[in-house]
């Protein structure tokens, strides 16, 4: 799908280094009230707008679109990363009820647009800061930055993961001296970066504040820098998403299985990856197995 | 228990289920010793006779003091442990998978099951990332709140119990054992009086918990915390200066405060260390701040503080259990968030034909409202649909960090679910503790984690 693209093109003109611009504009179903209006305090009702009346698979225009002043931590455009067909999981037969048409979006919060409030904008300063001199500025390593639901997320790109993670370890203004392991996700739709590995960092030292990094792989390359170089507590983590993702953890000292047997073919948490289980037969009834069963979705 | 010197690799190259082709070179012409008990003189006096130096153990995965189906891959020079390696997965279930195949409500009935001796844990963490989705942590009822902390600190106890009994157990003290154990069935007493199960519970639900305490329950939780306080200074007693247990644990299973950081290890482990770390305190959740208790640290950084740690905890749990029930009393309340798209719609009752969906409320939907009918209809079998995103909300289980991270897309259904199980996380420190000690320190080293396997592989 070519929405995949969008979080990428996003990230190139994206506003994280950007000011707290209040004429920072936004989305075309906006520009109208951006241009009447002085200050447009509340741009979240309008986030919605253009996206969910469009096409399946088309992309928000962000070329001509401009950019909303956005309260800490809302976003401007949401990021489409799927769509959404009918309402009761029928796929072929059985559903009269019309709503089996339906497409809609799924959306995903998007960059955040600066201040993003609380302690979330020092980080990030701290951040930029301590890349300076390295390997990769913190323009070319941190792709996005989301602020949602009073949690940032740092999008980092594949190859500046270790750099970033020895920072935020290292470096007494940021100090994440915990990192709570690595979770795999898969976006089977989101072409070029189906493979999402989310790491949550802990600092202790600043008392309690957490970060979210967040590295993508495409399945054809599912490569991803090992941290445990940084992190030793990262060993089983890694080894848990090779096993349950099939995400390589390059200079991982030992990539093994660690909870399916040494032998098993294929990596059960992927989505292409069915949950098994056998039809129950129940008085003369049959009833299929969880994830052929017809459900909401 | 077998003992190996390496695998035979005898197996033929089509068989999948051969060991890899580096394991069968590696091992070739060792030898191999079974040891199913008895008498292990012959067994001894034959490994004696190769002039073997490299042993390598498999302790488990059937070990009974192993904690479950934890297997550990020691390899010992006399009675010295030279490497040690921990081999997991044995009770791997598949919940984070299964969990994205049913609604967010029954979620919880999976995920409760994963450290099944802190089951209330998994569900709090797991519906506070829920409710975080959602966006309704503030909306959470202050009686629902306390309800959750009385619940999980009497769970803390009863986790702890188990941790003590089971260890000292495997030192060979069987009356910790029953002790402990004894006293965990008055929790487990409770628990069952409210939730209606001893383990497994599924009562705490996104948006709330599944149904108000039942009459009677905060008076038994008050006449059993002072029998609970009586019975664990009992265990105090038999524990504390006992000089065989001290000279089993004292300096046994040492990670001191660098070593639990670069590993990741929470909970009384990173408290033995001397660092009060308690996400209790540090970032606290279910209205936690409120509420008067210490974080118990010691400094020793062995077995021993950490097991002194796990007593001293439990009668912090006693004091916030008990200003709980005092709030309780206070708080009258509905137990569930008043939002009707999110809210379960029926409080359980006890009917003639046992417990079930309240008389008023069977009455409302078959009786007098369509409308309520349709809305307990759509809401019980489709559920609630979560706004796409992810959250992580962690607690402070009683093994340490338990954090739980989802990802929605917006369905009736999680996208994802990853619980980052503290017992996971604290095993891998198993080769830190043991490397250089004692075979019989290992068990000692390994019952310190307190690992439960249910949550290790989930």
């Amino acid at each position: 799908m070519s929405d995949a693209k969008d979080p990428q093109q996003g990230a190139e003109k994206d506003p994280t280094q950007a000011t707290a611009n209040s004429d920072v504009l936004g989305n075309k179903a906006a520009d109208a009230a951006a241009d009447k209006g002085d200050a447009v305090e509340q741009p979240a009702p309008v986030v919605a707008g253009p996206t969910t009346g469009t096409q399946p698979g088309s992309v928000i225009d962000r070329e001509t679109g401009e950019r909303l002043p956005a309260a800490p931590g809302t976003a401007p455009d949401p990021v489409v990363v799927g769509e959404r067909r009918g309402m009761f999981g029928a796929r072929d037969t059985g559903d009269t009820t019309g709503y089996g048409g339906m497409v809609s979006p799924i959306l995903f919060p998007a960059a955040a647009v600066r201040p993003y409030g609380g302690f979330f904008d020092e980080v990030a300063d701290q951040l930029e800061r301590a890349l300076v001199g390295g390997t990769a500025s913190y323009a070319e390593a941190v792709e996005r930055v989301v602020v949602d639901r009073g949690e940032m997320t740092l999008f980092v790109r594949r190859e500046h993961l270790p750099a970033v993670a020895r920072v935020l370890r290292d470096d007494p203004a940021l100090r994440f001296e915990i990192c709570t392991g690595v979770s795999g996700v898969h976006y089977p739709q989101e072409e070029g970066r189906e493979l999402h590995a989310v790491y949550h960092f802990l600092s202790i030292t600043h008392g309690g504040r957490r970060v979210r990094v967040e590295v993508t792989a495409p399945d054809a390359d599912p490569h991803i820098p090992s941290i445990v170089e940084t992190y030793p507590a990262n060993d089983w983590h890694e080894r848990e998403t090779w096993d349950m993702f099939g995400i390589e953890f390059d200079g991982h000292p030992a990539l093994t299985r660690i909870l399916m047997p040494d032998d098993w073919p294929g990596h059960p948490q992927r989505k292409d990856y069915p949950l098994g289980g056998i039809p129950v037969e129940y008085k003369g009834a049959t009833v299929p197995p969880p994830d052929q069963r017809r459900s909401y979705n | 228990m077998s003992t190996t010197t390496g695998t035979t690799g005898t197996t033929g190259a089509a068989d999948i289920y051969a060991t890899s082709g580096a394991d069968a070179a590696a091992s070739e012409g060792a030898h191999v010793f079974n040891s199913t008990g008895g008498d292990w003189d012959q067994l001894v006096d034959e490994a004696a006779a190769l002039h073997e130096e490299r042993i390598v153990v498999n302790m488990g995965p059937q070990h009974p003091s192993t904690h479950g189906v934890l297997r550990l891959i020691l390899e010992i020079d006399g009675e010295t442990v030279t490497e040690t390696r921990a081999g997991i997965g044995y009770l791997h279930t598949g919940i984070e998978k299964n969990m994205e195949y049913r609604t967010w409500t029954q979620g919880v009935t999976f995920c409760t099951r994963m450290d099944y001796l802190a089951p209330l844990f998994n569900e709090a963490v797991f519906c506070l990332s829920v409710e975080k989705l959602l966006g309704i942590t503030d909306q959470i009822p202050e009686r629902a709140s306390v309800i959750r902390v009385l619940l999980m600190e009497l769970n803390r106890i009863g986790s702890h119990l188990v941790a003590l009994a089971t260890g000292g157990m495997e030192m060979g003290a069987t009356t910790v054992m029953t002790v402990g154990f004894r006293e965990r069935e008055r929790i487990l007493a409770i628990l069952e009086m409210v939730t209606g199960l001893r383990m497994n519970h599924a009562f705490i639900r996104p948006g709330g918990v599944a149904q108000d305490l039942p009459p009677g329950a905060i008076d038994k939780v008050r006449d059993t915390i002072p029998l609970l306080r009586k019975g664990l200074h009992e265990l105090e007693l038999l524990l504390v200066e006992n000089p065989v247990l001290k000279g089993r644990t004292v300096d046994v299973g040492y990670l001191d405060l660098a070593g639990c950081m670069a590993l990741g290890i929470t909970g009384p482990i990173l408290r033995s260390t001397g660092l009060p770390h308690d996400l209790r305190k540090l970032d606290p959740y279910c209205g936690y701040e409120t509420y008067d208790f210490d974080v118990i640290t010691r400094t020793e950084s062995d077995a021993y503080s950490r097991l002194r740690i796990r007593i001293d905890e439990m009668y912090e749990s006693l004091k916030i259990a008990e200003q709980a029930i005092d709030r309780l009393q206070a708080t009258p309340g509905p137990v569930m968030v008043a939002d009707k798209k999110i809210a379960w719609p029926a409080q359980l009752a006890i009917g003639g034909d046992g417990m079930g969906n309240s008389l008023d409320h069977i009455r409302e939907i078959m009786g007098t409202s369509m409308e309520s009918l349709i809305h307990h209809f759509k809401l019980v079998t489709e559920g609630f649909r979560v706004p796409p995103g992810q959250a992580y909300a962690a607690v402070e289980s009683p093994k340490g960090e338990l954090g739980c991270h989802t990802v929605s897309d917006g369905g009736t259904r999680p996208y994802r679910a990853h619980f980052r199980d503290p017992s996971f996380n604290n095993l891998q420190a198993t080769a830190a503790m043991c490397e250089g000690s004692q075979i019989a320190d290992v068990i000692v080293a390994v019952a310190s984690i307190d690992p439960v396997m249910g949550g290790v592989d989930r």
